[in-house]
């Protein structure tokens, strides 16, 4: 499975590696904003993303919607890490097609976890 | 303070034009126009004077206010170039506690990658000789492999003394690099500091606005249209980490309250 991990913060890119790679997903790809993040899926070959909220250039949120806009993408799974924890802001990421949600600090468990059930779901 | 004098003036600017009025209203009950005319003009002069005097004040305070940002910027270019501020040097320190954040996590977790591989192959180790020790124990085992296993036990203990002394060094390597926490605690230290500075200065330019509104008798409106969008906007605009989210209400604490929320949604 081919994954993308976007965060503007290349200390949180290697930590979620890390425990994707102890998860045994070692075939990882990085991007650092939303904005070099798409043209990266557009050009295809990715089965999950997982993505920060908060960067500079395009958000994830807004990364999620131009996912979601996208034929080819539009099935994408989507995993949204991030510190962001206001309760309108969880609903909205819901509402826009987010498959899950893990708050930081998060542990290996709950992405574990997160993970397992995306691909429960879709799988 | 400045506020003092200024609520001083505007005392005495009150009781002159109480004592205009109430000479105006004799005259006027007397039929003096002329004169009546003339406390009409003493009193638009003490008023032009009132106004002359608190926007020279005003200004006075502006200036002070202003010079206490410590600004020093080219005004000439669009949008205004800033050479050096207070809150540029509050910039550069909180980018220099980024960096220095960034490489103390980068240094530990090298340590640690450097670590694991070591503990495990002696974790392994042991327990694959554990179950060669259980076998000679159960006299299961032949003279060569004995010697086989002999050998095996003399290098893993040379290797454990290696590892276990590199693992050592990697530990403490780890425990050094969180003096981050004291370099940069002190950096944000001095950060908060020159926060509270900005913040009081600016403090200062608001009330000195308001006295400039209270004499040329401008209200500020409100645009109640504008206001409601940018509170709705508010609710969904990204925070950052949270760090008070028990004592508010729009805001979850932790993992558990996220999956509840969406769970609770049907999500």
């Amino acid at each position: 499975m081919k994954i993308l991990i976007v965060d503007d913060f290349s200390t949180m890119r290697r930590i979620i590696k890390n425990l994707l790679r102890d998860l045994g997903f070692t075939n990882t790809h990085e991007a650092d904003d939303g904005v070099t993040a798409l043209p990266m899926l557009k050009s295809g070959g990715f089965d999950f993303l997982v993505t920060d909220w908060n960067m500079p250039g395009m958000s994830g949120i807004d990364l999620l919607r131009a996912v979601r806009a996208d034929d080819k993408l539009s099935t994408l799974p989507v995993l949204m890490v991030t510190a962001e924890a206001k309760r309108d802001q969880i609903i909205e990421a819901a509402q826009a097609g987010v498959n899950g949600y893990v708050v930081k600090p998060f542990t290996a468990q709950a992405l574990k976890e997160k993970i397992e059930k995306i691909f429960e779901r879709v799988g | 303070m400045a506020s003092d004098s200024q609520l001083h003036q505007n005392e005495e600017f009150l009781s002159e034009l109480k004592e205009c009025a109430k000479l105006l209203t004799e005259k006027l009950q007397g039929d003096q126009f002329e004169e009546a005319s003339q406390i009409i003009h003493a009193m638009l002069e003490a008023r032009d004077r009132h106004i002359f005097n608190s926007v020279g004040r005003l200004t006075r305070g502006l200036h002070n206010a202003i010079v206490n940002f410590h600004v020093d910027a080219d005004l000439s270019k669009e949008p205004p170039h800033i050479a050096s501020s207070e809150i540029q040097d509050a910039s550069n320190r909180l980018n220099y506690v980024i960096d220095l954040t960034q490489k103390a996590a980068e240094k530990t977790m090298d340590m640690v990658d450097e670590a694991a591989p070591i503990a495990m192959n002696l974790g392994q180790e042991a327990s694959s000789l554990r179950d060669q020790w259980a076998r000679l124990r159960n006299r299961e085992m032949g003279p060569d492999e004995f010697r086989q296993l002999y050998h095996r036990m003399d290098d893993f203990l040379a290797q454990m003394a290696i590892g276990t002394e590199q693992l050592g060094r990697n530990l403490q390597e780890i425990i050094l690099e969180q003096g981050f926490q004291d370099l940069t605690g002190q950096v944000l230290k001095r950060v908060i500091g020159l926060i509270n500075d900005v913040e009081q200065d600016l403090v200062s330019l608001v009330r000195i606005a308001g006295q400039v509104e209270e004499i040329t008798g401008l209200a500020p409106g409100v645009d109640k249209d504008t206001q409601t969008a940018l509170l709705e906007k508010r609710k969904t605009e990204a925070e950052g980490p949270q760090i008070n989210a028990a004592t508010r209400a729009d805001v979850v604490s932790g993992q558990d309250e996220v999956d509840d929320l969406l769970s609770s949604l049907g999500f």
